[in-house]
């Protein structure tokens, strides 16, 4: 063996296959600037979220009453103890917004885990088995989307009852179709490859061939899509808060507090600008994130 | 082409028996009975209960109750308000204009903005206009509407501020213009003698069309800068540059006219997120208008008005969608032969 045989077979040895696939898509997704800065802003928001008992300065339902309706420290008549001002019943805002992070992130981990699952079995099996079972599901899938995904939670909901788990179910199933039918396409694409009816000829099971041999190759699209319906999942329950039907107060999720704050929108900005705000910035960064994901992942969805 | 449209429409049939399926299961699927629902906590006598059931058909078969409602909708029968005792679709097209005023200024919105600043950053790629356009576009794409709503009224609408617009409503209570065709801006240009009450009018719309509209806007400016750069690299209409042809031509002519079918498929699909995202405009602005309606009849138990209001909207989306395929069969003839 030569010398440069060795060496190509010790760089080759050094780097694993998974090492390289992770550097490959680091270097895809870090040539967009927008979603590092997205990646980081949701490392960030994970962390508070993981550590709001620690920094927030208050309990998030703590009312103090000589303190109500302060405004942020830097204007006249704020408090440096209560750094973002306090709501109508003195609660301090920082720690409110500390805490809705996790609210949001819990939402987003849900619906993504729950839609998922349930929506690749379905699409998987649809595009695999076919037949009936294929035209059943597809049809209810369509029923679904027939109906604004909005109304179609409110109207969840109100059958539920409100509350913030039921917030979730109801997002998951307005949700449902677009992992179903993305799930049935790509299977139904790859069940016809050579390496599918290979795995078959050697005696593959059905449920190994949906999940082991066909899976991880509809993967980056179905990746892409959770990142995109994790952020929708944040503000549509966020929006059901807003309409009273999501978290009940004094939970102190993002939407719920917008909700609590409107009567006050002429009065004290404060407690109306910041819940609003940590929103849109989460659901931002996840945005941008999605857009470096789907350029890393799948060339092919590429925006030029 | 009428055989794309048979077939499209044979979809559609089952998805809206579908759609009633689930309407018809919502009121029987709550908690508790139909009747204590419908009552509330007010509750109701023995003797008047079993009298409602009758009424309502409640005491019949679940499959017979079924074929009467299915049977109803079919004769435009989507039964009555429980709280105001209206037929549930004379109270649906009474709203009904308000919204579709209100989509439509906000799409008109969003298709003059996004449009052509779609093109501008495709012409322009790479500029500093192109990466500002995308960020703002997607900052669109994230926004919280009912957030978005809530900080222009502090800045338009709060005295404190500019106190420029008004905040809810569709017309200021100075006047009173009868109804004749439900759209407020027809009503008043024409109908009206009243003085100002157009104005009125459009004031009124301003902040809720910049709110509706602000994320179908992000959505076409996004689409429309895509389209454009794929068409852009075709080799048409690099032929068409180096025949020496204007650039504005190049550009107008040839690549916008392939770029719109794309775009106008996206405008097409709005519809759904415009009427969900009515649902929470006219909440913060008191637009009287069907998203509205729907809210206030969750929550004031009027789950009659839910029910028919869910078959409407769901039949509208569905024929507007069809629409919109039609239109793609049209302005896009490969379409169709692909089938």
């Amino acid at each position: 063996m030569s010398e440069l045989q060795a060496e190509v077979q010790n760089s080759t040895q050094q780097i694993s296959p998974l090492r390289q696939q992770l550097k490959e898509f680091w270097f895809y997704f870090s040539e967009n600037k927008g979603a590092v800065v997205g990646l980081f802003f949701f490392l960030f928001i994970v962390l508070v979220a993981i550590l709001a008992d620690v920094i927030s300065p208050h309990a998030p339902i703590e009312q103090y009453r000589e303190f109500i309706l302060i405004p942020p420290a830097w204007q006249e008549g704020g408090n440096w103890s209560f750094i973002l001002g306090t709501d109508a019943v003195g609660r301090d805002m920082l720690s409110r917004l500390i805490h809705g992070s996790r609210y949001s992130l819990y939402t987003g981990c849900i619906v993504i885990a729950v839609t998922l699952t349930i929506g690749v079995s379905l699409g998987l099996s649809a595009g695999f088995f076919r037949g009936w079972w294929e035209v059943i599901l597809m049809r209810i899938m369509d029923i679904i989307l027939a109906v604004p995904s909005l109304l179609m939670a409110l109207v969840l909901v109100a059958v539920l009852g409100p509350g913030l788990e039921n917030a979730m179910i109801a997002i998951s199933v307005t949700y449902l179709p677009h992992y179903v039918r993305l799930s049935r396409a790509s299977a139904v694409a790859e069940n016809a490859r050579d390496y599918v009816t290979a795995s078959r000829v050697a005696g593959a099971g059905k449920l190994r061939l949906m999940f082991i041999t066909i899976l991880p190759n509809c993967m980056a699209p179905l990746i892409v899509q959770a990142t995109l319906s994790f952020s929708s999942a944040i503000l549509d329950a966020a929006a059901l808060g807003f309409l009273g039907m999501g978290a009940q107060p004094p939970t102190p999720e993002w939407g719920t507090m917008l909700a609590e704050a409107r009567e006050f929108i002429t009065s004290a900005w404060w407690v109306v600008t910041f819940p609003g705000l940590a929103i849109l910035l989460t659901v931002l960064a996840i945005n941008l994130m999605g857009d470096g994901l789907r350029d890393a992942l799948d060339p092919k969805m590429k925006r030029s | 082409m009428i055989r794309f449209i048979i077939s499209k429409l044979g979809l559609l049939i089952p998805t809206f028996i579908g759609v009633t399926l689930i309407a018809f299961a919502f009121i029987r699927v709550l908690p508790g009975d139909p009747i204590e629902l419908l009552a509330g906590e007010r509750g109701v006598s023995p003797e008047r209960h079993a009298e409602l059931m009758a009424l309502f058909g409640f005491d019949k078969p679940m499959w017979e109750q079924y074929i009467i409602f299915l049977g109803n909708i079919l004769q435009g029968d989507l039964g009555q308000s429980f709280i105001t005792k209206q037929p549930v679709l004379d109270e649906f097209l009474t709203r009904f204009p308000a919204t579709v005023e209100l989509a439509l200024c906000a799409i008109i919105f969003a298709t003059l903005i996004g449009l052509p600043a779609g093109i501008i950053a495709a012409v322009k790629r790479g500029s500093a206009f192109d990466h500002s356009l995308m960020g703002v576009s997607l900052a669109g794409y994230s926004m919280p509407i009912f957030w978005w709503g809530l900080l222009l009224i502090i800045l338009f609408s709060s005295p404190d501020m500019l106190g420029w617009t008004p905040v809810s409503g569709r017309m200021s209570a100075m006047f009173w213009v009868e109804p004749t065709t439900g759209f407020m801006l027809i009503d008043t240009l024409f109908f009206s003698e009243e003085e100002g009450a157009f104005g009125s009018a459009i004031h009124h719309l301003i902040l809720p069309t910049i709110v509706l509209g602000t994320i179908p806007m992000a959505v076409i400016a996004r689409q429309t800068r895509s389209a454009m750069l794929e068409v852009l690299g075709e080799d048409y209409v690099r032929t068409a540059r180096a025949k020496g042809l204007p650039v504005g031509r190049v550009i107008g002519l040839h690549a916008l006219r392939n770029a719109l079918i794309t775009v106008v498929t996206v405008i097409g699909l709005q519809v759904g997120v415009l009427l969900a995202g009515a649902i929470l405009t006219e909440s913060i602005f008191s637009w009287p208008g069907i998203g509205k309606w729907m809210v206030d009849a969750i929550f004031r138990r009027d789950y009659f008005a839910v029910q028919g209001g869910l078959i409407m909207v769901a039949g509208i989306v569905m024929i507007v969608n069809l629409v919109v395929d039609f239109l793609y069969g049209l302005i896009n003839p490969r379409i169709l032969h692909t089938r």
